[in-house]
């Protein structure tokens, strides 16, 4: 019954759209459930509408097989570019193939795509989060002090380039600022209470504390506290905890990722393929964060 | 040979593992000033508090020639739902036993399949450390839960005669491990299993039922050490948890409890998870890189167990 219902709901869509001369664009989002995708299917609408574009969203609630119907479904109403963000990197790469052979476009957003050929990746730009956390961190003290950075899992995409961001800034544009520690804690809060129990033990003087993700973050400020000492910390991600720590003025800052602009920028890129064609090879935007400071 | 010469064949095999401990000790503090201090001492001993008392559990299951995969995700089960019972509203104090009775019967489940069943305690708790996993993660809906009563905090923040409280529950439930394992009929039976099953079997020893008390009793542990890191981190985490089977077995075997059942016993444990917490809290006063960590940790317990080994086969 819900099946049938689907069908004829995506039938009148289809059969309503196709009475428009707009070009269209499908996007295929992993979930609704998630304000952070709720967010960037916004801003993906906000820029359809600014641009003159059509734009048919569809909802996978986390479903590899559903995004897979989905996709199809797009694919037959001959969208003209497909944005995807993928529930599995993997799971959808034979539809990514489909739509290639179809001659449409692919766009991923958010999460990348195993194969296929994608002409534009969108994703958030962690380097630039890692320096916009040292850039505050910097104002903050003044220029200078001793820092702890608490790294994540060594290895991951996400550790190497938010530290990569945090460091150049460091060296390049805050000489004063000395990090007398770094540690992996392993993106995982125990270990993040754990290894600044042992930072604090080691360290007479920390003035702030950068750590790779919210969880190492809340785990350092469970230490601090304990300790008594009076240090800044700032985390990545803007988990809900983390937030509400910085508004209950406990943690300094937290860096968040920008939803309405991930959607938007690939909502741009799609009337750029639409305008010029298709890039020879894949194209990786990288969106800017914003630093939560209350 | 006089009798007044001392026997140092028969010092290192009783106290080798103490002896690298030291050494260990010594290594560090001429390293890192701040490594011998104090609160440092304070702060090692309650770091290592969570792993010590799974260890304990695991040394148990251990002797009885068995092995507990899932407590790591047995330790985020209990500890979101007594969190959760907490936070729902039920008085602390209830919730809290409420997650102990929880972590009791998970093991007991798992020691069920494995006593009555016939199934590899690897097998069967390699699928209760997925299935623990899952229901934690479901149960939370991946999200950690905050805002915990007072009692929880006591458990990982309070202090008692100047020592924190995870260092009084590490000791305590270390010595009731060590008084039912050295003292009671049923500790014996544990032994005896891990030495020789049939033998045991035949001596009148109830097998199924000794077998499956320890793994309720791994399943216990883990939820008491679920507490203490429900009140050290003020939260409960779905994803706490991962991984931490290994840093108990490495810690039961670096302890001298034989993998094959049988022998060893909670104080080896205790050395074996000092000498593990003793590495991580001295890499991080050094800032080792981390990458180097891990290799340095590996390293480090190859040798505790290379040195174990040569004293033990002098032994005989």
């Amino acid at each position: 019954m819900r099946h049938l219902v689907r069908v004829l709901a995506v039938g009148v869509a289809l059969t309503l759209a196709s009475s428009t001369v707009a070009q269209t664009i499908g996007l295929s989002l992993s979930t609704l459930d998630n304000p952070f995708f709720v967010t960037l299917r916004d801003g993906a609408q906000q820029a359809a509408a600014d641009l003159g574009l059509e734009l048919l969203v569809t909802d996978a609630r986390d479903s590899v097989s559903t995004q897979v119907n989905d996709i199809e479904d797009l694919i037959q109403r001959g969208v003209q570019v497909l944005i995807i963000n993928p529930t599995d990197s993997a799971a959808v790469v034979p539809v990514v193939m489909a739509a290639n052979a179809a001659g449409i476009p692919v766009i991923a957003v958010d999460r990348g795509i195993d194969g296929g050929t994608i002409a534009y990746f969108i994703a958030s730009d962690n380097v630039a989060g890692g320096a916009s956390a040292a850039e505050f961190i910097c104002e903050q003290l003044g220029g200078t002090g001793p820092v702890v950075e608490l790294e994540g899992i060594a290895g991951t995409s996400a550790a190497r380039e938010r530290g990569l961001g945090f460091n150049t800034f460091m060296r390049e544009s805050c000489p004063g600022i000395t990090i007398v520690a770094r540690q992996t804690a392993n993106f995982n809060r125990a270990e993040g209470l754990s290894v600044m129990e042992n930072i604090l033990v080691a360290q007479a003087q920390i003035a702030a504390v950068f750590a790779h993700n919210d969880e190492m973050a809340l785990g350092a400020l469970e230490a601090i506290e304990a300790s008594g000492r009076d240090i800044l910390v700032v985390g990545f991600d803007a988990t809900d905890d983390a937030v509400a720590a910085v508004q209950a003025g406990r943690m300094a800052a937290t860096v968040a990722q920008l939803p309405a602009m991930l959607g938007a920028q690939a909502v741009e890129a799609a009337a750029e393929i639409i305008a010029s064609g298709a890039p020879a090879e894949t194209v990786t935007v990288a969106v800017g964060l914003q630093l939560v400071t209350e | 040979m006089s009798p007044a010469r001392i026997n140092w064949r028969e010092v290192f095999a009783r106290f080798g593992l103490v002896m690298a401990l030291v050494a260990l000790v010594a290594i560090l503090s001429l390293l890192s000033d701040r490594f011998l201090t104090p609160s440092n001492v304070v702060n090692v001993l309650r770091q290592i508090s969570i792993n010590a008392i799974i260890a304990c559990g695991m040394t148990v299951v251990i002797i009885g020639r068995g092995i507990d995969l899932s407590v790591g995700s047995l330790l985020a089960l209990t500890g979101v739902v007594g969190a959760g019972l907490a936070v729902g509203g039920l008085p602390a104090g209830f919730a809290i036993l409420a997650a102990l009775a929880l972590g009791t019967a998970l093991g007991t489940f798992n020691g069920l399949f494995v006593a009555y069943a016939g199934i590899a305690p690897f097998i069967v708790t390699l699928a209760g450390l997925t299935i623990f996993r899952g229901a934690a993660l479901a149960y939370t809906d991946g999200r950690p839960i905050t805002g915990l009563p007072p009692l929880f905090l006591t458990l990982g923040s309070g202090t008692f005669l100047g020592l924190p409280a995870p260092i009084w529950l590490m000791l305590a439930f270390l010595l009731v491990t060590h008084v039912i394992l050295r003292f009671t009929a049923l500790g014996r039976a544990v032994y005896a299993i891990g030495g020789n099953e049939e033998a045991a079997r035949l001596s009148g020893i109830p097998v199924r039922r000794v077998k499956a008390f320890t793994f309720a009793y791994s399943g216990l542990a883990a939820a008491l050490a679920a507490m203490v890191l429900n009140g050290r981190l003020n939260s409960a985490q779905p994803s706490a948890g991962v991984m931490f089977e290994l840093d108990a077995i490495a810690a039961v075997v670096v302890g001298g409890t034989s993998l094959f059942g049988g022998r060893g016993g909670v104080f080896g444990t205790l050395v074996g998870a000092l000498i593990i917490g003793v590495i991580n809290n001295g890499m991080n006063l050094l800032n080792v890189p981390s990458f180097y960590q891990q290799i340095v940790k590996g390293g480090v317990i190859l040798a505790a167990l290379l040195i174990e080994r040569i004293v033990a086969t002098r032994r005989t």
